[in-house]
């Protein structure tokens, strides 16, 4: 699929996001091992979360939900009991990345040949490459990657392509400390998330659900597989996303028809002499 | 202390209308913050659009104009295809985040994009079209210039179709779910411009052939626009919003007019004058309104998430 031939497997990420707690030091870390650009800093009033959405100088992201409290007060005080079932308040947290999908749109559409497949069957930008046309940031249907506007070029989350050359796990997995970050084969990650969505939902969790696992869907399956608490939707996720060459046919179709209606209006533009 | 914490994640209500593909819902989004990224493309794009689609659609005007005996009309549409071919490259280059590593399209070719695509019809409209018009304004080389003169001409539909393709080959709801209709409307938009640039160009009494075209362009263009509106129900929206709203309100008026100008009372100069003015600013109008429409579809997530929910019930 790939052109790679050399019996590497497919690496991707498991992101469980029932034991993240929200430290955001796979956000730091990422910055660190890939010197990614500070973000201009300001105060959401979003929860925790000051980053708000994946881009060309956000390759981590920690998203917080907080809802049902009414009142900071009654916020504390129902801290210790977040576990349990019959209380409306909960706070969710999730560190969202690249899916580094299996029909990758940003890839498909690039026009200089920037983006790629590597070995891991991962996506990464050349730096080297990318002229900084803007394609491949309306193309994802992830809202992932971005132009960064000091360079002119497009940058997202390379699934720390040199660590992975040298047989390290990602920076941001290696930071991890809940484990919420899993790296490995994505075999692994895929068997380790139905495992853990079996337990989740064993203790009451009854909203819990895996996204990006399976190769269906409009991207014919991700790289990188999420645990989630509640709906997609209400982490920021497209529930069911399509890459947009999946329709290239359609697309292409319906221009060769128009461009027919075109050369025929011309045509007939001179069919009845002149006038 | 008794203010609410944060917001929570935000609901958003999307309704469905008659004709509409999104139903009532009610919409959970995170904190109302899009799902999508917004294009960083700026005006060079819908700008270039325009250029591309007139110099296309008036390459394919000349050639066969010299085919059918109409030397005024055909010199006057290889005219404009030059214009568009020497202004359009700028364009492009302008807009690139590294505008100085433009050749890095030329690299390779790949057919799943349509830039890239897009980038090697250019690369051989451009010169081809250039060709056309120089050499039959020095005289030079009279076979080369019929063959370049064939090849754009042949090439010109295509021109000014696939940055439609472009565009609709997004993650962007109101582009890609208008897929089917949009190259019609860009298809209509360039024959209107080209028919009405040549009208401009050529004495009345050579510009039948060049009326009749901006006519069913314009056709072509407001048939196809509101179809395209139609169809997308609930996720067209964004036209009937802010600037984009007034861009397609515009094209509207001003291609409805020159339309009715030109196809009426054309063969009076002054009124086919105003009407291919209209014409023009109404190609022009369109474009932006489809430009500014997806950057509000990438921004509000209503867009992106309920037709994706839909679908998910949908499959059960």
């Amino acid at each position: 699929m790939t052109g790679y031939d050399d019996g590497q497997p497919r690496m991707g990420f498991f992101t469980d996001t029932s034991v993240c707690i929200g430290c955001k030091a796979c956000e730091v870390a990422c910055k660190e091992w890939n010197g990614v650009p500070e973000n201009p800093f300001a105060w959401t009033g979003e929860s925790y979360d000051n980053t708000s959405s994946l881009g060309a100088n956000t390759w981590r992201h920690v998203a917080f939900i907080e809802s049902g409290g009414q009142s900071t007060a009654s916020t504390v005080q129902s801290a210790s009991s977040v576990q349990s079932e019959d209380e409306d308040f909960r706070w969710l947290m999730s560190s969202d990345v690249c899916k580094h999908c299996t029909t990758a749109a940003c890839l498909d559409v690039c026009p200089t040949g920037a983006l790629f497949k590597t070995e891991f069957e991962t996506v990464v930008v050349q730096e080297d490459v990318c002229n900084g046309c803007g394609y491949c940031v309306p193309a994802c249907p992830y809202g992932v990657i971005d132009r960064r506007e000091s360079d002119g070029r497009a940058w997202k989350c390379t699934l720390c392509y040199d660590r992975l050359k040298v047989g390290e796990e990602p920076a941001c997995a290696k930071a991890c400390p809940t484990d919420s970050i899993n790296f490995g084969t994505l075999e692994a990650m895929t068997a380790m998330a139905a495992d853990r969505l079996d337990v989740v939902v064993a203790a009451g969790r009854a909203g819990a659900q895996l996204y990006g696992d399976g190769p269906s869907g409009g991207v014919d399956g991700a790289g990188s597989v999420f645990l989630l608490l509640d709906d997609p939707e209400v982490y920021g996720l497209p529930p069911d996303p399509i890459a947009g060459s999946k329709h290239l046919p359609s697309l292409w179709g319906a221009a060769a028809a128009a461009a027919v209606t075109l050369a025929g209006a011309v045509a007939a533009a001179f069919v009845g002499g002149r006038r | 202390m008794t203010t609410p914490v944060g917001r929570g994640p935000g609901r958003r209500r999307l309704r469905g209308g008659p004709g509409s593909v999104v139903p009532s819902a009610q919409i959970r989004t995170y904190y109302d913050r899009p799902v999508l990224k917004q294009p960083v493309w700026t005006w060079e794009i819908p700008a270039y659009f325009f250029t591309g689609g007139l110099a296309g659609a008036s390459a394919s005007l000349g050639s066969m104009a010299r085919r059918g005996g109409h030397p005024l009309l055909a010199r006057a549409a290889r005219r404009i295809a030059l214009g568009g071919v020497v202004v359009s490259p700028a364009l492009l280059i302008s807009d690139l985040g590294r505008p100085e590593r433009f050749h890095h399209m030329l690299r390779v070719f790949r057919p799943t994009s349509p830039m890239s695509v897009g980038t090697w019809v250019l690369t051989v409209f451009g010169p081809a079209a250039g060709a056309s018009a120089v050499l039959a304004e020095l005289g030079w080389w009279p076979r080369l210039q019929r063959l370049a003169e064939t090849v754009a001409g042949g090439l010109g539909p295509v021109m000014a179709t696939y940055t439609a393709v472009l565009v609709a080959d997004t993650a962007i709801p109101v582009w890609h779910e208008a897929r089917h209709e949009l190259p019609f409307v860009f298809a209509g938009s360039a024959a209107a411009s080209a028919g009405a640039a040549a009208t401009l160009l050529v004495p009345t009494a050579e510009s039948g052939p060049a009326r009749r075209l901006a006519v069913t362009g314009g056709l072509l263009e407001l048939g196809a626009a509101e179809v395209m509106r139609a169809r997308l129900g609930e996720l067209g929206e964004p036209y009937r919003l802010a600037d984009a709203h007034r861009w397609s309100r515009a094209a509207t008026v001003c291609t409805a007019a020159g339309t009715a100008l030109l196809g009426l009372v054309g063969r009076r100069r002054r009124v086919a004058v105003a009407g291919s003015a209209l014409l023009l600013a109404g190609s022009v109008c369109q474009r932006w309104a489809v430009y500014r429409a997806g950057f509000i579809s990438a921004a509000d997530p209503k867009y992106t998430v309920a037709p994706q929910r839909r679908r998910i019930e949908e499959r059960g």
